[in-house]
């Protein structure tokens, strides 16, 4: 069967090079390789659907609004109890130092594979900001539309979530 | 600035977010605090760890065929069925996909439509001067040369300040259209990067406020100073353009 592309549409131009940072998102909220394929595969078909709307502007950030939508979709179908975790900001972060010392600048000691495991142990929520912003690199603004939420919780989410990606990184060099 | 109001801000900081009276205090602080500095080193180390390739997952090349098969309807048979699915979760899909949209785009409707239009007329100009022939109408890197070309073209004279000393230097001025009205545009140069900064009185000054913008690929900072509004743009990086805009502030004032 033929799977080469046709001439390329509108939508081949303007979404699909955005499929690595579709298929990262979904793979850091699911945190495993086939889900975030299937996640993918459905955010495009609804990205497809409403393509009539999208009226120029940011593609990527609209993709990943999508993207990130189909995720919660999925887990809430999927993964009930993952999905419906309730997130409370507050609770989750008395238990982070908000102020690391400099003996938690443990990164290059921990290594990419603890931070890549640190990183997939933080609440979704707290995931989700980092990767939008460290790997994505979206603006406040960005990431507030993609995830729904003020710019100034975007700041402080963000501020948490590193704190608290510091701390289990400590936690995971102590218990070595 | 205190320590409590550097932890607040370093994020924003970080992030390339805050605006740049702000960031002049941040670094003014990191200067002269040692612990500070460190916490502030401390999350450049993690940053830059969380942008390595490594914790980047690309797109599997099958997914790629799957994806462009979708948008291809004559051939989505191929591979729908393996999504198919009852009616009522389509629907409910469909639902959740209309809420997305309404979530994403609602604040697009509340960001002020002024400032908005303001930096695609800025974006534009700016790209239209980057064409041949477009970049100046006085070429000169004097500022007395340049400033005293706009009178009697505009109804305003604009402030030209001389930063060839900070590596910032003066190509020349032009008129260009931006917010509605004829406005002065300042080009400089650092290294290959070309800086337009547009230059026109403010109508109030509750106008603009401060704040800074990236599109197509270009940085765009604006501040509001007395009775005059600046837009800075240049594809410099965001640190070097807020240099260029602190300096103009600082000759300025």
């Amino acid at each position: 069967m033929d799977t080469q592309p046709q001439p390329s549409s509108a939508f081949d131009q303007v979404v699909l090079p955005h499929l690595d940072a579709a298929y990262n998102l979904a793979r850091w909220l699911t945190r495993n390789g086939h889900d975030a394929e299937d996640v993918v595969q459905e955010a495009f078909l609804r990205a497809l659907r409403f393509f009539g709307g999208f009226h120029g502007g940011n593609a990527r950030a609209w993709l990943l609004a999508i993207v990130r939508n189909t995720c919660y979709d999925w887990l809430r179908r999927n993964r009930p109890s993952e999905a419906s975790a309730s997130f409370d900001e507050e609770v989750h972060s008395s238990a982070v130092d908000p102020n690391p010392t400099p003996e938690d600048l443990l990164i290059e000691q921990s290594g990419r594979l603890r931070l890549r495991e640190a990183l997939e142990t933080l609440p979704l929520a707290w995931r989700e900001v980092l990767v939008l912003r460290e790997l994505e690199g979206l603006s406040y603004k960005e990431i507030a539309d993609v995830a729904g939420i003020k710019m100034g919780t975007v700041m402080s989410r963000l501020a948490r979530a590193r704190a608290g990606l510091q701390q289990q990184l400590a936690i995971g060099l102590e218990r070595k | 600035m205190t320590c409590s109001e550097l932890r607040t801000f370093l994020h924003a900081y970080l992030d390339g977010e805050l605006d740049l009276v702000r960031q002049v205090e941040i670094e003014d602080h990191l200067r002269a605090c040692g612990a500070c500095s460190r916490t502030h080193q401390a999350q450049l180390a993690l940053g830059s760890a969380l942008k390595s390739d490594e914790l980047y997952f690309r797109a599997p090349a099958h997914l790629e065929r799957k994806v462009r098969m979708a948008a291809r309807p004559a051939e989505q048979k191929t591979w729908l069925p393996r999504l198919r699915m009852p009616a009522w979760i389509g629907a409910a899909i469909a639902a959740a996909a209309v809420v997305a949209l309404a979530v994403f785009f609602s604040p697009m409707l509340s960001r002020p439509p002024r400032t908005e239009r303001i930096a695609q007329d800025v974006v534009s100009a700016h790209i239209r001067s980057l064409m041949p022939g477009h970049l100046t109408d006085v070429p000169s890197s004097e500022n007395h040369t340049v400033k005293p070309w706009f009178a009697g073209k505009l109804d305003f004279s604009p402030p030209v300040a001389d930063l060839s000393a900070e590596g910032f230097l003066l190509v020349g001025g032009r008129l260009d259209y931006a917010s509605d009205r004829p406005v002065a545009a300042l080009v400089y140069r650092r290294g290959g990067h070309f800086i337009n900064l547009f230059v026109w009185p403010s109508a109030s000054t509750r106008e603009l406020a401060e704040g800074a913008d990236a599109r197509q690929g270009y940085n765009l900072l604006f501040w509001t100073r007395g009775q005059t509004n600046f837009w800075a743009i240049s594809d410099l990086n965001v640190t070097e353009l807020r240099q260029f805009a602190g300096l103009v502030r600082g000759r300025l004032s």
